[in-house]
C-alpha cells in the first residue's frame, strides 16, 4: 500500500464532499432532522390521556374515583358527558381515548359492601396503546378500590388491615419510564445507517458512471488503496456524527450517557466500518448510484428502523422476524448504544455483540475488496 | 523494451461479437502510432486491453515488456492512458486533479511541483489553476486530460480519440504537443477517426470491423493502397455522372468526394479521353479531369471496399517496410 495515492485519495474524496451540497446536508443537516423528528415525533409514553366521563349518580363516592383518574399523571379528565352518546361522539372523534361510565347504583352498592362495575371504553385503534391506557385505568381504580376496602373494614369496627404481600418496584436505567430515552439513542443508529451506508453507496457508482472510472483504474492504484482512501473521510464524518448526536440527545434530550466514552468510539468505530464497507461493496458491485441508493435503503435503512429494536422490541416478535433480526448489524449496535447511554455497563456484557459487528465487518471488507476488480 | 507495444493475433469477443478480430502489429520506439478506423471498429477495445482494462479473448500483448494479462500493474506504472470520454473531476479545481494523479502516480515533492507547472503550461492553463475544470471549454479539458495522464512522465502514453469534439485549432495545438511527446522519446498510441489527423502519425493501423486491414506510414497506404491511377471529375450533375462512370468499362472504383468524383482506372492517361468523351456524350458538362495523388481518405475507401467484398486476404501489401 502507497500512502501518497490512499492520501491522494482521501483528499480528493474530501473536496467533492464539500463541494456537493447533497452530501453536506446528508451530514449536517439530516441527523438533527432525523434527531428532532424521532426524539419528539415518536413518543411510547402515555401521559395526560383524554378522559371522558359520564357519571350516571354524580355522589360524593363517584367524584372521588375521578379524583384519583385526576390525580394521575397518566390521565386527565377532558369531557364530563350527559349522556351516553356524547360520550361515544368524543371517543369517535378522537377527543378522549378513554371512555368512563359510573353506574347509577355505584355509592349505594359500596355502602351495602358490593362489588360494582366500571365501565371503561377505550379506543384501541392502536393495540398497544389501548393495552397500556387499560393497564394504567386498572391500576387507578384498584388504588380506589383498596380505599374504599379499608374505610369499609374501618366502619364495620375492625382495625387497619394491609395486604399481606405487596410490590415494591423500581424502574432501573430509565426510571422515569421516559421513552425518549431510549428513542434518542437509537436516532444514532439510523445516523450511522444513512452517513455510511448511504453515502458511501454512491461513491464508486458515481465514478462508473460519469467514467471517471476508466482513467482511475488506468493507474498503478490498487484496490485496497481505492478503498481505504474513499471510506476514512467518510469514517471521520460519521464519528463526527455521532458526537454531535451524543450531544443532542445528553444537553437536549437530557438522555443520560452513563457509560465509557471510549466503550462508545469502539462500537461505533465497528459499526461504522460495517456500514461504510456495506455501501462501498454495494456501490462497487452494482456501478449504479440509482440502484446502489434503493439497495442501500433496504438492505439498511429499512432494516435499522424495523429489525433493529429501535421501534419494535425484538423479544416480541415472531421467532422467524426474530432470527432474521440477527443478519442485520443494525440490532447490535443498538443494543450496545442504548447499554453504554443508559446502563453504563463495562466492556464484558457487551462483547458478544462487539464480536458480532467485528465479523460483519471481516465479512463485508473482504466482499468489497472483491467487488472491486480494475477492469471495465 | 521500455516503451514498445506488441501485439500478435489479438481477439475479443464479446458474446458472439468479435471486437477484435486477430490483430498483429508492433510498434517502433517513440513513434506516433496511429489507430484509424470508424466508430465501432474495435479501437477503443484494443486500447483497453492494452491499458490493462479489458482481457483478451486469445492472443498476445506486450507493452513495455509486460505482458497484459500476467502484469497490467507494471504496465499501468509505465504508461498513461486517455480515455475517449472526457474523465478528470469535473468538481475539482484543475490544480486538484493534477494533484490527485500526480499522487497516485507517486510523484512527490519538487518533482510534482515542476511537474504541474509544466502540465500548466503545456495545456495553457496557467493562471487558471484554481478555475473548477468542468467551467473550462473542450480544447482545455483534453490538454488537462493529458497533463494528468504524463504528469509521471510514461514512456509510452495512449490517447482514445483524443480530439473528438474539439476545436480546430485545439486539435492542432493538442497534435503540436502529441509531436513534441514523441520527439522526446515517447510512443504515442493515438486513435482517431480524422483522417488529417492520421496524416500526423508516423505510422497508421487501418482498423475495420475489428480487422487490422492496412499498415504503413501514411504515404505508403496512399501509394500502395489504390489499385491502379486515380483520377478527379468534377462535372455536373454529379449523382448522374457518378451513374455513367460506374457503368463504364475500365473503371475499378468510383466514389463521390466533395463537389468532384474520385475514380480509379488502369491506366490514366488512357482512361481521360474516354472518360471526357463519355460524359459529354451523355449531355453532362465536365469542368475538371485529372490524374491525383490519393489521400488517405482514397486510400481508406480502397481498402475498406477490398475488405467489405470479404477476400479474405490482404489485397494490398502495404506491411512495413520500416520508415
Amino acid at each position: 500500500m502507497n500512502l501518497n495515492r490512499v492520501l491522494a485519495i482521501q483528499r480528493k474524496e474530501v473536496v467533492q464532499i464539500r463541494r456537493d451540497p447533497r452530501s453536506l446536508a446528508i451530514v449536517f443537516l439530516m441527523p438533527v432532522m432525523l434527531m428532532v423528528l424521532m426524539g419528539y415525533g415518536i413518543s411510547l409514553d402515555q401521559k395526560n390521556v383524554p378522559v371522558c366521563v359520564f357519571d350516571r349518580e354524580g355522589s360524593q363516592q363517584s367524584q372521588d374515583l375521578l379524583k384519583h383518574f385526576q390525580a394521575s399523571q397518566y390521565f386527565r379528565i377532558a369531557m364530563l358527558n350527559t349522556d351516553y352518546r356524547s360520550l361515544t361522539a368524543a371517543i369517535d372523534s378522537g377527543h378522549c381515548s378513554l371512555g368512563v361510565v359510573i353506574p347509577n347504583d355505584f355509592s349505594e352498592q359500596l355502602r351495602k359492601g358490593g362489588t360494582v362495575d366500571v365501565q371503561g371504553i377505550v379506543d384501541a385503534t392502536d393495540d398497544n396503546t389501548a393495552n397500556l391506557i387499560f393497564g394504567y385505568a386498572e391500576s387507578v381504580v384498584a388504588g380506589y378500590s383498596a380505599d374504599v376496602q379499608i374505610h369499609y373494614f374501618q366502619s364495620q369496627g375492625l382495625t387497619e388491615i394491609r395486604a399481606p404481600i405487596s410490590i415494591d418496584s423500581r424502574t432501573w436505567f430509565n426510571e422515569d419510564l421516559d421513552s425518549s430515552d431510549f428513542i434518542v439513542p437509537g436516532v444514532v443508529v439510523l445516523v450511522m445507517v444513512v452517513v455510511g451506508t448511504f453515502l458511501t453507496s454512491l461513491t464508486m457508482a458515481r465514478e462508473w458512471e460519469r467514467g471517471t472510472m476508466e482513467q482511475l483504474i488506468s493507474t498503478p492504484v490498487t484496490p485496497l488503496e481505492v478503498t481505504i482512501g474513499k471510506l476514512v473521510p467518510y469514517f471521520v464524518l460519521g464519528l463526527l456524527d455521532t458526537a454531535f448526536c451524543a450531544v443532542i440527545a445528553a444537553w437536549w434530550f437530557g438522555v443520560p450517557f452513563r457509560g465509557s466514552v471510549w466503550l462508545m468510539l469502539l462500537a461505533t468505530s465497528l459499526f461504522l466500518a460495517v456500514v461504510l464497507l456495506l455501501g462501498y461493496w454495494i456501490s462497487a458491485a452494482t456501478k449504479s448510484q440509482l440502484a446502489a441508493s434503493q439497495i442501500s435503503l433496504v438492505t439498511s435503512f429499512l432494516p435499522a428502523f424495523l429489525l433493529s429494536g429501535f421501534v419494535f422490541p425484538i423479544d416480541q416478535m415472531p421467532i422467524v422476524i426474530r432470527a432474521i433480526t440477527l443478519l442485520f448489524p443494525a440490532r447490535y449496535y443498538l443494543s450496545l448504544v442504548k447499554v453504554i447511554f443508559l446502563k453504563g455497563a463495562g466492556l464484558g456484557p457487551l462483547l458478544p455483540q462487539l464480536l458480532a459487528l467485528t465479523i460483519f465487518a471481516a465479512i463485508l471488507a473482504t466482499l468489497a475488496l472483491r467487488s472491486f476488480k480494475k477492469s471495465l | 523494451m521500455e516503451n514498445s507495444v506488441v501485439v500478435r493475433d489479438l481477439v475479443k469477443r464479446f458474446g458472439t461479437f468479435t471486437a477484435v478480430d486477430r490483430v498483429t502489429f508492433e510498434t517502433l520506439p517513440g513513434e506516433v502510432f496511429g489507430f484509424l478506423g470508424p466508430n465501432g471498429s474495435g479501437k477503443s477495445t484494443t486500447i483497453r486491453i492494452l491499458c490493462g482494462l479489458l482481457h483478451p479473448t486469445s492472443g498476445h500483448a506486450e507493452v513495455a515488456g509486460f505482458d497484459v494479462v500476467r502484469s497490467p500493474e507494471q504496465i499501468r506504472r509505465r504508461i498513461g492512458y486517455m480515455s475517449q470520454k472526457f474523465s478528470l473531476y469535473n468538481d475539482l479545481k484543475v490544480i486538484e486533479n493534477l494533484r490527485f494523479y500526480g499522487g497516485l502516480y507517486n510523484v512527490t515533492g519538487n518533482q510534482l511541483k515542476e511537474r504541474i507547472d509544466w502540465a500548466l503550461n503545456m495545456a495553457g492553463l496557467t493562471g487558471r489553476s484554481e478555475s473548477i475544470t468542468g467551467t473550462l471549454s473542450g480544447g482545455w479539458k483534453q490538454r488537462l486530460a493529458l497533463g494528468c495522464a504524463v504528469l509521471h512522465r510514461p514512456p509510452i502514453i495512449f490517447l482514445d480519440e483524443p480530439t473528438s469534439g474539439v476545436d480546430p485549432v485545439s486539435r492542432r495545438r493538442f497534435w503540436e504537443l502529441i509531436q513534441e511527446l514523441s520527439a522526446e522519446g515517447v510512443t504515442v498510441f493515438v486513435t482517431t477517426h480524422y483522417m488529417d489527423e492520421a496524416e500526423y502519425c508516423n505510422r497508421l493501423a487501418l482498423i475495420f470491423h475489428g480487422r487490422l486491414i492496412a499498415l504503413g506510414t501514411p504515404s505508403q497506404l496512399k501509394l500502395n493502397s489504390v489499385n491502379g491511377d486515380l483520377l478527379t471529375i468534377e462535372a455536373a450533375p454529379l449523382g448522374r455522372a457518378l451513374e455513367l462512370v460506374k457503368a463504364a468499362t475500365g473503371v475499378r472504383d468510383a466514389a463521390v468526394f466533395g463537389n468532384a468524383l474520385h475514380i480509379v482506372v488502369g491506366d490514366a492517361d488512357q482512361a481521360m479521353p474516354t472518360m471526357q468523351a463519355a460524359m459529354e456524350a451523355g449531355g453532362i458538362r465536365v469542368r475538371r479531369i485529372a490524374r491525383i495523388r490519393p489521400s488517405l481518405e482514397d486510400a481508406f475507401v480502397a481498402l475498406t471496399g477490398d475488405a467489405r467484398n470479404g477476400s479474405g486476404a490482404p489485397a494490398h501489401d502495404v506491411h512495413p517496410e520500416q520508415p
